[in-house]
């Protein structure tokens, strides 16, 4: 099962974790290990050399004024008490054990699932209007979670910030499995200076912002039509396009209809 | 690296990127975890590492020196079963085994957090462990009995070979 072993660095520190990244050339970063396993596991993937994240730190979440920071390598757990609609989306995450092994920076990195979609947390990350700082060529760097999402393939990612929304709404599907499957869900929430943004898992290879629908964000129903012009939906084992196409609007009415409800 | 299985401590020669699971069966023959689907959809493998449910398929042993696993070698033995052993057997929550070593482990870890016999709390503990046999009515019942803590039933820890004190609901007195 293990062929030529992979150079294997496993930092210590946030610091020699940034080092041994480097310029990402050729790195295979392993932070949870849940997608990555079964892929070395099955001879999908074939690392020259492995980073390992287990004993970096990057595990923490702070809120200071209303600031929230979420350490990379937090597992998916500790988000099931924390803000919506990141909690939500937290809590509907494979099962538990899954849970507790998988980490934000992972289901943020997720490569584009083939037979379901990953990145549960990528559209409610969107929606708060989440930062990335993230390690790479040209040094670290901070950027709003929609141009992390677009190329992340040099970039270590270290912390995940956003400010506590002032109201919010999820709606969902799922495919009842051992453990549920997200088919697709949709994610609201309104910043403190009232902006609205919605956005989307399972429509698309990953996590997308769905500005049609903010546009219209006072009215639910249209909103849900216009999401339709913000995605390029796909069919896999979960569900196919045509199914998505009807439920994408659907669930774009019930989040902000929720939205609507949550505000004080 | 060092691993303590079920309270031995083993030196671990396989790559870091080894999946704990090939480790505990290939390297040190500890063959209670069961390898089903290697990509954390079934359960079969799960163990405790510091107490806690993991996939042991999913877990590269590098991020594991010095840790703690428990296998279901670890809750209890054939003459001194583990509390929700005892219920398994009792509630015969266990048709071909395969899946056994997996729901135990994850069940104890939900009755040592301070699990109720709330069967949709037991649903969510078990969520992602897959039986094939028993349809889940008789683990989910057994789960319960555990957590209700039924401690006359399960402290009679039963001899080897001997027959489990159940009765067969319908039968006639």
């Amino acid at each position: 099962m293990t062929a030529a072993a992979p150079e294997v660095l496993l930092p210590t520190s946030l610091q020699e974790a940034v080092q041994a990244f480097g310029d990402g050339a050729g790195v295979t970063v392993v932070a949870g290990g849940t997608i990555l396993l079964p892929a070395l596991t099955y001879g999908r993937l074939k690392p020259g050399r492995a980073l390992m994240l287990s004993k970096s730190g990057l595990d923490t979440i702070t809120r200071e004024n209303g600031m929230i920071r979420l350490g990379a390598m937090l597992p998916v757990a500790a988000l099931a008490d924390g803000p919506e609609p990141l909690a939500s989306a937290a809590r509907n995450v494979a099962d538990i054990e899954i849970r507790a092994q998988g980490t934000v920076g992972g289901n943020l990195c997720a490569p584009p699932g083939v037979s379901a979609p990953r990145g549960d947390l990528q559209g409610p990350l969107l929606a708060l209007g989440a930062h990335v700082r993230s390690a790479g060529p040209g040094g670290e760097r901070t950027e709003p979670v929609e141009s992390f999402l677009a190329d992340h393939q040099s970039r270590l990612a270290l912390e995940i910030s956003f400010e506590e929304p002032s109201a919010s709404g999820y709606a969902r599907v799922d495919r009842p499995h051992a453990h549920t499957y997200t088919t697709l869900a949709v994610s609201v929430a309104r910043a403190a200076d009232g902006t609205v943004r919605i956005a989307a898992t399972g429509a698309g290879p990953r996590g997308v912002r769905l500005p049609s629908a903010e546009a219209q964000a006072g009215d639910p129903e249209a909103a849900g039509r216009a999401a339709l012009a913000d995605v390029t939906l796909q069919d896999d084992a979960l569900a196919s396009a045509w199914y998505r196409e009807r439920t994408l609007p659907v669930l774009v009415r019930r989040a902000l209809t929720q939205l609507v409800e949550n505000t004080g | 690296m060092n691993l303590t299985v079920n309270g031995v401590e083993h030196s671990v020669g396989s790559p870091a990127l080894t999946p704990l699971l090939a480790v505990l069966r290939e390297e040190l023959g500890v063959l209670g975890c069961k390898a089903g689907c290697w990509q954390g959809g079934c359960g079969a493998c799960t163990v405790l590492v510091g107490g806690q449910p993991r996939r042991s398929c999913l877990v590269p042993v590098g991020a594991l020196d010095g840790a703690e696993i428990t296998t279901v070698e670890g809750l209890g033995t054939p003459e001194r079963l583990a509390p929700v052993q005892a219920a398994f057997h009792q509630n015969y929550a266990s048709q071909c085994g395969y899946c056994t070593p997996g729901m135990l482990i994850a069940a104890h870890a939900y009755l040592e957090g301070g699990g109720t016999d709330d069967r949709a709390a037991i649903q969510e503990a078990l969520a992602g462990h897959i039986c094939r046999c028993t349809g889940y009515v008789k683990i989910l019942e057994a789960v319960g009995t555990a957590a209700r803590g039924d401690a006359a039933e399960l402290e009679r820890n039963l001899e080897v070979g001997e027959e489990p004190p159940v009765e067969i609901k319908g039968s006639p007195a």
